[in-house]
Order: structure tokens, then sequence, then C-alpha cells
């Protein structure tokens, strides 16, 4: 199987995965361990793929997304943004607004507390 | 090769001349961004921080890239 159909295999069968240096349990860089963080403090259920673990996904999911670092979070299929716009989007509360809008179940109260936390 | 501040702003510069242009980070390999441009105007954020990363002629791709991690933020002015 091609890193190409692995992937699209992937963010079609998972509605939130998180493609990662490490796991979730382990991430192995400080920008994967921060968004695989607020996800988990979120409660958001999401598949993590490490790329660490497999050379041609590590540089296919560059070239699948064009987009050049890692992590990457992809919802419902689509490409939302790597580690400052999955931070951005915390703070600003538009990660629960595509949350909501793609029947992803999040805690609320989790999210306003980073929001409280980082204001 | 680790780049320099000077160099990363001077990349983006070529792309972005009118920009209001922030690089800051000494080691290098970690560095930080912000890029406030008008043609950013209209755009998402990964649109914007794709035009970034062209600005950046590969300087970020693969095991070879120099910069390992860019902290970025992008926005349209004000």
């Amino acid at each position: 199987m091609t890193a190409e159909t692995q992937i699209k295999d992937t963010i079609t069968a998972n509605d939130v995965v998180l493609f990662m240096k490490g796991t979730k349990e382990m991430p192995q860089c400080g920008f994967s361990s921060r968004v695989a963080g607020v996800l988990n403090y979120m409660g958001v259920d999401f598949a993590d793929v490490n790329v660490l673990a497999d050379e041609g996904l590590r540089q296919g999911i560059k070239d699948f997304s064009d987009w050049p670092t890692i992590p990457q979070l992809y919802v419902k299929g689509e490409f939302v943004g790597g580690c400052d716009i999955i931070t951005e989007m915390t703070l600003s509360g538009e990660l629960d607004t595509l949350f909501s809008e793609n029947g992803v179940a999040y805690d609320k109260d989790a999210a306003d507390k980073i929001r409280e936390a980082n204001a | 090769m680790p780049m320099q501040a000077s160099e990363i702003e001077a990349l983006l510069r070529q792309t972005f001349p009118d920009a209001k242009i922030e690089v800051s980070g000494d080691d290098g390999v970690h560095m930080a961004a912000m890029v406030v441009d008008e043609s950013f105007r209209g755009m998402n954020r990964v649109q914007q921080q794709r035009a970034v990363y062209a600005a950046l002629k590969g300087k970020m791709d693969g095991s070879a890239g120099e910069l390992h991690a860019l902290a970025l933020t992008t926005k349209a002015p004000d």
C-alpha cells in the first residue's frame, strides 16, 4: 500500500486524525506534544499516526498535505493545520466551532479552562 | 547549516517586500517568525502559512532542511 492510500484510508476511517512524532501517550517532539495534549485535555477521540515509525509516511504526509512540518491535524478528511494554527484556533474558540460543526464530541469546559489559563 | 534570523528575514523579504517581519530565536534551528502582510487578507491561516513556507524555498523540507522548527504567526494588517 502506498503512503497516499494509507493516509486517505486513515483520514476517511477516522473523524479526527493527528499525524505526529511519537504517540498520543508518548509524544516525541514538543510541537506534537502540545497538539496531542490539547486534544487529550479536551477529551477528543482521535487517531494518532506516528510518522517516526514509518519513513514513507513521514514524507508522504508532507507531500499529501503540501505542508512541510509535523504535527498535522485532519478533521473529517480535511487538513486543519499544524501546531501554530491549532494553538491559535484553540485560544480563539475556532477549534470548538470546527468540532461542533463536524459533530466531533469535546469537553467545552476543558476548552474554556485552556483559554482561561492562557488569557 | 542552521539559519540566522537575518537570513530568514532576508528570504521572507524577497516574497513579502512590504510586510512587517519579526524573526526571533537564536539557535538557528528552532525559530519563530511573525509576518504581517496585506497579501494575507482574505486567506485562511493554512493559505497564509503555505505562502510563508513557499517563501522559505525548501529550507524546511525533509531531513536536509536547515530549519527544524519555525513557529509561525501570520496575519493581515489590522
